[in-house]
């Protein structure tokens, strides 16, 4: 249904090695506008390896990246998000010692006519984003170090979706969060989807992101194992390909799936 | 709207609870460990006042440690850069060395032969000309260990040998004097102060400096309806920094000059000398004031550039720093840049003192000026510290050492209490930051 789109991004053939280590290995996805992409596998798949690329904290050895179908010059995270691609990562990335608005602006601060910080506007715009994700936070002068896993979590995604994003990564939004909590990541996930957004959700647990995702790319050993529409496959058939790299009938195998004998 | 009455009702519950102490500190916003400095610091000048039966606080003795301070004070604000990045610099003191030779031959043999003696622009000639090297130099350190990736550590112990080595080089060893006529007003001393009528403007205005950003804060903070200090703690607060400043004033100014000085600048003026001498106060010496300046301008680069944004940033977290865009090792090559062109004014500063540019100039500063930042709450783990903390770590490692002076201790004995209130500040820093957790 989305084949005749232009897709928002398109990772075409990636590979990067570490010291002789494929860690991702010809790899190709895609992501369409409005559409959240579910990016799945063990521990060292190589979905956050990948990711990164995107992202602009490695460089591929080879392949090709295209937003809305055009090459894209990705060398540094300055570069992707130039592109309006914003990732919250797992490690969450905040500078500890600064409060959540400095956070949320780092590297892109507001200054005053005279070149100096404006931190009493990046406070007013942090706590209106915060407040529309996080009713409740009202720790705004307190070093991020001080906040609690969920508190640091809300600022690490204030921060993506402040710049008006058009792609959006998410490496294990939910890890560090309780089921309240990560029940609002779930809400603001289809906010923004419905706000055009594409959405790169990366996970090793299947059951955080099936009922959020459109679509599900699998990355075992480094490589894609294949491409399904949610709707088309049951849990347990991205279990299998998770697991054993058996690609189901309706699913698009890739280079990484089990050779069937 | 009820979100906010809840909120409101429960600080006020909150604050009910707190005892009148805990509640006067959250009101001004006073940061309790600078507070515990000051503390401190009045107990070990009172403590020499008392063995020294009286002779420690006077104005001569606080207006000398003011100067004494100085060169220290000014390398220390950079110093907490570093320190915040996770770094360290051991060369700051042969920086100083170098650069002061440098400038010292400069203006004592080279520059005489083009302009003459004493020119009017002598002074400013040679001081740019150190101030351009220290940053050459800094400049230099940060790119070894920003694109080479070699430690700080090692870089600046590196530096610490080259640049005393090469301060030997340039006259092959021999001490340069005397100093440019002007360039000496850099050092203090009688003539190097700004005397009592220019100490009460310079004070005046200081004053005026507080209130106007108390009342700016304030206006800015009511701009967005964010919440307030209560009206009586923004008047404490603008009581007691005036207060501070012009009791400070009031001190260098009951400093006279020297009676022969005072009596010959009476000969020279055609002033009659009156029977009970003549009163001529010493102001705020000219070093401390260059000193006073660099710290308001390194707490403005600190916190309100986005330079300094960057410095805390990577301090806390590098890794985030670099993801979040921030061009992480040329922060790194500004921070030590930064940091020679503070040796160099420490440079100017201590060659202008001692009328002379050294071989031994500077040697141990680099020690003394990590001391000052760390006893000055610069937490060497990165992403912690103030400017004004470390200059007043400056001020007490200065004042246990003129006051040991002072009482006549052995400076072996000296090196030893430095060296233990050093380690003794530093743990009873670690215990307050564990208990405030």
């Amino acid at each position: 249904m989305t084949d005749q789109r232009t897709p928002l991004v398109e990772m075409k053939n990636i590979s990067i090695s570490f010291g002789g280590i494929h860690a991702v290995d010809n790899a190709s996805v895609d992501l369409y506008p409005g559409e959240v992409v579910a990016l799945l596998g063990h521990n060292g798949a190589g979905k956050s390896t990948l990711i990164k690329i995107l992202s602009g904290a490695y460089r591929r050895d080879a392949g090709e990246i295209l937003i809305n179908g055009e090459p894209a010059d990705i060398h540094n995270p300055r570069d992707a998000k130039k592109y309006g691609i914003e990732t919250i990562y797992q490690t969450l990335a905040v500078a500890d010692n600064v409060d959540a608005a400095a956070n949320l602006y780092l590297g892109r601060e507001l200054r005053t006519p005279w070149g100096t910080l404006d931190d009493v506007a990046m406070e007013a715009k942090a706590r209106e984003v915060m407040g529309r994700l996080n009713p409740n936070f009202q720790r705004f002068k307190e070093p991020v170090k001080a906040l609690s896993g969920g508190q640091r979590q809300s600022v690490a995604i204030a921060r993506a979706i402040l710049f008006n994003a058009r792609i959006l990564i998410m490496d294990e939004p939910t890890a560090a969060l309780g089921p309240q909590e990560t029940a609002q990541v779930g809400e603001l996930i289809k906010q923004l989807k419905r706000e055009g957004i594409g959405i790169f959700l990366i996970s090793h647990d299947i059951h955080d992101v099936f009922d959020l995702a459109d679509r599900v790319s699998v990355m075992k050993n480094g490589q894609v194992v294949g491409h399904a529409r949610t709707e088309d496959v049951t849990k347990d058939e991205v279990l299998g390909m998770i697991i054993m790299g058996k690609v189901p009938p309706k699913a698009i195998p890739g280079p990484g799936a089990m050779q069937m004998a | 709207m009820a979100d906010t009455t809840n909120t409101a009702h429960f600080n006020r519950a909150r604050s009910a609870a707190e005892n009148p102490v805990k509640r006067f500190f959250r009101a001004t916003e006073i940061d309790t460990r600078l507070l515990g400095m000051v503390g401190a610091m009045l107990i070990i000048w009172i403590g020499f006042d008392f063995l020294s039966n009286g002779l420690f606080l006077t104005p001569r003795n606080l207006w000398n440690l003011s100067v004494q301070t100085a060169s220290v004070a000014v390398m220390a604000t950079g110093m907490v850069l570093v320190i915040v990045t996770r770094n360290i610099d051991l060369s700051v003191g042969s920086i100083l060395g170098f650069v002061g030779m440098i400038m010292g031959v400069l203006q004592a043999e080279l520059l005489p032969q083009v302009l003459g003696f004493n020119h009017p622009a002598t002074w400013i000639i040679t001081l740019l000309a150190g101030l351009s090297l220290g940053a050459a130099i800094g400049a230099l350190h940060g790119m070894i260990i920003a694109f080479l990736n070699v430690p700080s550590f090692i870089v600046t112990l590196g530096g610490l040998l080259v640049w005393r080595g090469a301060t030997w080089f340039v006259t092959s060893g021999r001490t340069v004097a005397p100093m440019d006529a002007t360039f000496r007003l850099m050092g203090g001393g009688t003539e190097g102060s700004i005397g009592a009528t220019a100490s009460w403007i310079v004070g005046f205005l200081a004053c005026l400096a507080i209130v106007a950003s108390i009342i700016n804060a304030r206006k800015q903070r009511k701009r967005f309806g964010f919440p307030r200090r209560p009206v009586w703690a923004e008047y404490f607060l603008s009581g007691i920094g005036c207060a501070l400043v012009l009791g400070a004033v009031a001190i260098v100014n009951s400093y006279p000059w020297p009676a022969n000085i005072a009596r010959k600048y009476a000969e020279a003026n055609g002033i009659a000398w009156p029977e009970g001498g003549l009163f001529i106060a010493h102001g705020i010496a000219i070093p401390v004031l260059i000193a006073i300046v660099i710290g308001i301008v390194m707490t403005f680069i600190a916190t309100r550039l986005r330079f300094g944004r960057y410095v805390f940033a990577i301090g806390g977290n590098p890794e985030a720093a670099e993801l979040a865009g921030i061009k992480t090792r040329w922060v790194t090559v500004r921070i030590f840049a930064l940091m020679g062109m503070l040796c160099a004014v420490a440079a100017a500063i201590s060659t202008a003192r001692l009328n002379a540019a050294t071989n031994a100039q500077g040697e141990l500063d680099e020690l003394y000026t990590i001391a000052a930042a760390v006893i000055g709450g610069t937490s060497l783990a990165g992403g912690m510290g103030t400017i004004a903390g470390a200059m007043l770590g400056a001020l007490v490692m200065q004042s246990l050492q003129s006051g040991m002076v002072l009482l006549g201790i052995d400076s072996p004995l000296q090196r030893i209490v430095v060296g233990v209130v050093l380690v003794t500040a530093v743990w009873l820093d670690t215990v307050y930051r564990a208990r405030a957790k």
